[in-house]
């Protein structure tokens, strides 16, 4: 299936969210995601299905003002 | 320094610190400790599956032993704020939140409308919101009706450097809102204006590019917090009244060849 992680357009294997995190390679660092511009917390995400299409955010602290 | 309570946290430094747009993250740590700030500001950014950026500023931060407080910095609606927002306390572990929602390039003028939209719907979720916005007291009013605790006026444009563009603005704003804590957020440059804002009566100032793009960002985190001292202390002996003409301050009265006597 084809959706945009961060802006990017990728070809992936992953039916879920959290099956995502792990193919990107994230592996267990703390990130915050966020599917179409709608939240999804960190305990929902094996059950937050991906469909074709999706924008999906993954993020992680920086600096800021 | 009298403390500072904001969202029933109580702070001894009235100064509040952004963390970007330093020459190192060691230089930012220094200029921390040098502000004596209590409160740094962060923010979230999207990260490649192999990044450790995050991972590495988050530790900096946390070495320091101060409060983070995430910001919704860039966001050009609610919707993306609030799900900014949303992201933010789940990373940090906090309630806190600095929002803006961006309305004009220019500038970075905040969109009001959306502002108050952002802050009625986090505060329905629980978060502590830190709006950043503009001087405008009927906005102000919205803020506080929509659930705010604390309000951020900009003092000028993000950046600029300006210091105080409205001082009327701004003096109206603490007239008629003597209880809420006010924070200046956003135009200052020189610790002068910091000086000024708190001579204005607002609660407590935060800086980022004044103190991280200075030639010397340690020194001048340092003169922040001796202007922001100097500005409270300022405040609180009360200011005299100033007058249009000249009134001598040594005493007239038998002075030496008076000819009136």
């Amino acid at each position: 299936m084809r959706i945009r992680v961060n802006g990017r357009s990728l070809e992936v294997q992953a039916t879920t969210l959290a099956r995502l995190l792990e193919e990107l390679g994230y592996g267990d660092r703390k990130v915050g995601t966020a599917i179409n511009q709608e939240f999804v917390r960190d305990r929902d995400r094996d059950a937050t299905p991906l469909k074709d299409g999706d924008a999906v955010e993954i993020v992680t602290p920086r600096q800021g003002g | 320094m009298d403390p500072l309570t904001l969202y029933d946290e109580r702070l001894g430094s009235r100064l509040l610190l952004g963390s970007a747009r330093y020459p190192s993250p060691a230089i930012l740590g220094e200029a921390v400790r040098a502000s004596g700030c209590e409160i740094v500001t962060v923010s979230l950014r999207r990260e490649a599956g192999g990044g450790r950026a995050g991972e590495s500023f988050w530790a900096l931060i946390r070495d320091l032993g101060v409060k983070a407080l995430p910001n919704t910095a860039g966001c050009r609606t609610a919707k993306e704020a609030v799900a900014t927002a949303q992201m933010a306390r789940e990373v940090f572990a906090t309630d806190w939140i600095k929002l803006e929602v961006i309305g004009e390039e220019d500038t970075l003028q905040p969109d009001v409308f959306g502002l108050v939209e952002a802050a009625r719907a986090l505060v329905s979720e629980g978060f502590c919101v830190f709006p950043y916005t503009t001087d405008d007291l009927v906005v102000a009013e919205r803020l506080l009706d929509a659930g705010c605790r604390v309000l951020m006026p900009w003092a000028a444009p993000i950046g600029s450097g300006r210091g105080v563009n409205n001082a009327f603005a701004l003096r109206a704003l603490r007239a008629h809102f003597p209880d809420t804590p006010l924070v200046v957020d956003a135009g200052l440059g020189a610790p002068s204006h910091a000086t000024a804002v708190m001579e204005l009566g607002y609660d407590a100032v935060l800086l980022n590019t004044a103190v991280a793009r200075a030639g010397d960002p340690v020194g001048m985190a340092r003169a922040f917090r001796l202007a922001v001292e100097a500005g409270r202390a300022g405040w609180r002996a009360q200011p005299m009244t100033p007058r249009d003409m000249a009134e001598p301050s040594t005493p007239t009265i038998d002075r030496p060849f008076d000819q009136s006597a």
